[in-house]
């Protein structure tokens, strides 16, 4: 029988390596990449609720501060979702009959709760606390962003592991005076005068902020 | 049938009459050709049912986690490990073939080394199973590896288990390339023999365009060569890292200098055993006994009865060492091998290891298949056993005698272990059928040279 394959195939098969050599690299970018694609994390994705209830609307226009709502925020380590009673102080006079508020007023008259949807959901082996943040002076735009912006509710971060650790290695790059914990669009220059580095040190060093990576922190 | 020898010289690594030609036809012949032996049927049969009952007990092992398992508190490894290094160790038979006697010129590992490396690769197959598996979610193994990963950690370098990564994943590696190179000339034979159009394809494909050039085989020579230098060092590291595994826990038994020779040489021992297991079959169904003579199997045996007894010295410094030290834990560790609840496990291994091998004193034993046979089947036992008392019996009872505890392989334990068995069997037995089991190209270096003809030359100027 005849060789059934031409001389060219000795080129085909050489670069087939470099082919074969791209795949390889392409993959392992790939691997590296593809968990911090918002598509496996849903970083940024707004997520879908019972009630439209927009930040954009009760903190950046109203000014409403944030324990109003998530009142447990500075004691525990669960920041805390309002009980449909903390909106209908105001929503019995304003909106009072608005369609798009009938979830609200319908779990209050049965005393029940409004079902939200979470939007950041650390996974059960993960301990996270609130309250050690807020009081270090970690303010909560630091790890939720610009919510005073925000329509509808998003995770502006990833909370991958090494989005907790790249803070916990060095977090005097984003510590802030205690009493500006709860504002948005602060910024150390404008306000201050001071960089956010300089400030920074020295409020670690102020407030004994410590750097923790030790595993048992989040995983107990 | 066997070791009255059919001709003349008892020592002849090839039998009388052979020529190039007669080589090539007989090996490739196998595969083109031959009509298979029905015991190849029967065993291929066999082992691929066990080989599902291997993909049963992954998939049950996925569905319901690494429960189904038998490790327990205070055992937290099992068969897991044991399997793992029983199946590593198997493996540096056929590296040792390869490279090692290679590059000391030893003639007459040429008829083993291929089935030998074949043995090696699917017995890391198998091997790396184990603690892939054992991580309960394999699909994230990656994170074993150095990459930037969304945990913001790399893994930790000071651990063993993190160098049994690299070791073993190199040794997988370099045990393919080292195989597959040995077989392109090879390939090229079965390419130009075959008649069939598919062989022609995909022995084509593998032989990666080899015309017999002279360049080839100067290039062929120095890859081989220097895969056989990278070979070398892998001998001894992979199960030196394996014994670290041990070696660097604070577990009476384990703790101990001797572990990394002794294992090494443990792994040898294994290794040979399985290279007979495999070629004392083949060399009867295929009637390749003028190619894997009895001077193979003599050889075989004597490196077995070395090992072996560097692996009993091992075993008798390990039980010096214990009293020696003067640690209670140490001593109480001995003595529960002894006659502890696992004192059957303890005295088979030192029959089937140290005191049975022995016969292979017996020069007339080392030429008796029924004999080696028996002896490595022996081994083969023996050096399971070994693994199993060394990290059961070790872990059961240490230091705290409320934290004690007894273990037994689970149901599935043992359908997994026979599962590997029937996947390397099945993995093997196809190997015999599509590849040449003998390097033709070696082989030929062994012809008595007609005058005319260089020496040296792998056969460069035979054929076509
Ligand atoms: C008027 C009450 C109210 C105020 C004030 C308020 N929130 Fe909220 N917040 C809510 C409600 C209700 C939800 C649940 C609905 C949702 O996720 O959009 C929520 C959700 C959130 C979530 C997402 C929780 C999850 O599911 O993971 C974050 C983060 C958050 N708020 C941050 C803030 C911050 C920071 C402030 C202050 C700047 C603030 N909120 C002020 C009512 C309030
Ligand atoms: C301090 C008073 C106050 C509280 C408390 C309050 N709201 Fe409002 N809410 C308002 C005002 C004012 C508006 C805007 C009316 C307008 O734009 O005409 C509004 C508007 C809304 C709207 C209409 C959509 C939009 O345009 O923003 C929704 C939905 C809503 N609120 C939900 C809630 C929910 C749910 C809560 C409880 C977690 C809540 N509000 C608590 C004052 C309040
Ligand atoms: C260090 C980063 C960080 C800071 C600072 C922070 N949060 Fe959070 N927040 C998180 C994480 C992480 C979660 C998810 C917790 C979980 O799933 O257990 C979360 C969850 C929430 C939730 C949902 C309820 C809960 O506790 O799970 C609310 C509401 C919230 N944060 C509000 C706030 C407010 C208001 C502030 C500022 C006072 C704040 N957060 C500051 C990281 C932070
Ligand atoms: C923006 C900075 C920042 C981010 C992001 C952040 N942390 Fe922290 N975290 C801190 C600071 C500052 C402290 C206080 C350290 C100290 O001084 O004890 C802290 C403390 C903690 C503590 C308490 C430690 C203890 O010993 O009590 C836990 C738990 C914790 N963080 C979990 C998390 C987790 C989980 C995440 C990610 C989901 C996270 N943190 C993300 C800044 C951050
Ligand atoms: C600052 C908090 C923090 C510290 C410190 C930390 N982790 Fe994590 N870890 C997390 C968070 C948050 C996740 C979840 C990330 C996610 O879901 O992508 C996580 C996830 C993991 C996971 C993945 C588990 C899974 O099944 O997906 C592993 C493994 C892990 N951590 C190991 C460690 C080890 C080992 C250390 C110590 C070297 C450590 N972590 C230290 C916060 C932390």
């Amino acid at each position: 029988m005849a060789q059934v394959f031409p001389k060219s195939s000795n080129t085909l098969s050489k670069a087939s390596i470099v082919v074969a050599g791209l795949v390889v690299a392409a993959l392992g970018l790939a691997t590296i990449n593809i968990n911090r694609t918002t598509y496996v994390n849903t970083q940024s994705m707004p997520i879908d609720q019972v009630v439209q209830f927009t930040h954009t609307h009760h903190v950046g226009s109203l000014g409403i501060d944030c324990r109003f709502c998530h009142f447990s925020v500075e004691e525990s380590s669960f920041a805390g979702i309002p009980p449909s009673k903390t909106c209908m102080g105001c929503h019995s006079v304003v909106w009072k009959d608005a369609p798009i508020l009938e979830p609200v007023r319908e779990s209050y008259r049965n005393d029940t709760s409004v079902e939200w949807t979470r939007v950041h959901d650390l996974p059960e082996f993960v301990y996270f606390n609130h309250s050690i943040h807020v009081n270090k002076g970690v303010g909560c735009e630091s790890c939720h962003g610009r919510v005073d912006k925000m329509p509808l509710m998003m995770r502006e971060n990833s909370l991958n592991m090494e989005w907790c650790l790249a803070c916990h290695r060095a977090p005097e790059k984003f510590l802030r005076p205690k009493d500006k914990v709860f504002t948005m669009g602060w910024d150390p220059v404008k306000e201050l005068g001071v960089s956010q580095e300089e400030l920074g040190l020295k409020l670690k060093e102020e407030n004994h902020v410590q750097s923790r990576t030790n595993c048992a922190t989040c995983h107990r | 049938m066997s070791q009255s020898t059919h001709h003349g010289d008892p020592d002849a690594l090839i039998g009388p009459g052979h020529t190039m030609a007669t080589l090539t036809d007989k090996i490739s012949g196998i595969v083109l050709t031959q009509k298979h032996p029905l015991q190849w049927f029967a065993i291929t049969g066999i082992a691929a049912i066990f080989a599902s009952l291997l993909g049963l007990t992954v998939l049950n092992l996925f569905f319901t986690g690494i429960g189904v398992w038998g490790p327990n508190n205070p055992v937290g490894w099992g068969f897991d490990i044991i399997n793992f290094v029983w199946w590593i160790g198997i493996g540096h038979a056929g590296t040792l073939i390869s490279a090692i006697l290679l590059l000391l010129k030893q003639e007459w590992r040429t008829s083993i080394n291929r089935s030998a490396e074949a043995m090696t690769v699917f017995a890391v197959m198998c091997a790396g199973m184990y603690p892939l598996l054992h991580t309960g979610r394999p699909w994230l193994a990656y994170w074993l590896l150095p990459i930037p990963n969304t945990m913001g950690m790399w893994p930790q370098f000071r651990s063993p288990l993190i160098w049994d990564v690299f070791a073993v994943s190199t040794y997988a590696t370099v045990s393919m390339l080292f195989w597959y190179v040995g077989l392109i000339p090879d390939f090229a034979v079965l390419r130009d023999k075959a008649t069939k159009k598919v062989q022609k394809v995909v022995y084509g494909m593998l032989a990666l365009g080899w015309r017999n050039a002279a360049r080839h085989w100067d290039r062929y020579e120095t890859a081989y060569l220097l895969l056989a230098g990278m070979s070398t060092p892998l001998v001894l590291s992979v199960h030196t890292v394996v014994s670290f595994d041990f070696a660097a826990g604070i577990i009476p038994g384990w703790h101990t200098t001797v572990f990394p020779p002794y294992f090494v040489a443990g792994a040898i021992f294994a290794g040979f055993a399985m290279v007979l297991t495999l070629s004392i079959p083949l060399r009867i169904w295929y009637g390749v006994d003028d190619l894997i003579t009895d001077k193979h199997l003599d050889n075989m045996a004597k490196v077995l009865l070395a090992t072996g007894w560097i692996v009993t010295y091992g075993y008798a410094v390990e039980a010096f060492m214990c009293f020696y030290s003067g640690s209670t834990y140490e001593e109480f560790m001995l003595l529960n091998r002894l006659k502890g609840p696992y004192w059957f496990q303890y005295w088979s291994l030192l029959l089937t290891n140290c005191l049975l091998p022995q016969i292979m004193w017996i020069p007339k034993l080392r030429r008796n298949i029924w004999a080696l046979y028996f002896v490595a089947m022996s081994v083969n036992i023996g050096m399971w056993l070994e693994r199993y008392i060394i990290i059961v019996v070790s872990l059961h009872r240490d230091f705290l005698p409320s934290s004690w505890g007894m273990y037994a392989g689970s149901r599935w334990d043992w359908a997994m272990f026979l599962g590997t068995l029937g996947f390397f069997t099945t993995a093997f037995m196809l190997f015999v059928r599509f590849l040449p089991m003998i390097s033709i190209a070696e082989m030929k270096a062994l012809v008595p040279h007609k005058p005319g003809l260089t020496t040296g030359g792998r056969g460069a100027a035979a054929h076509h």
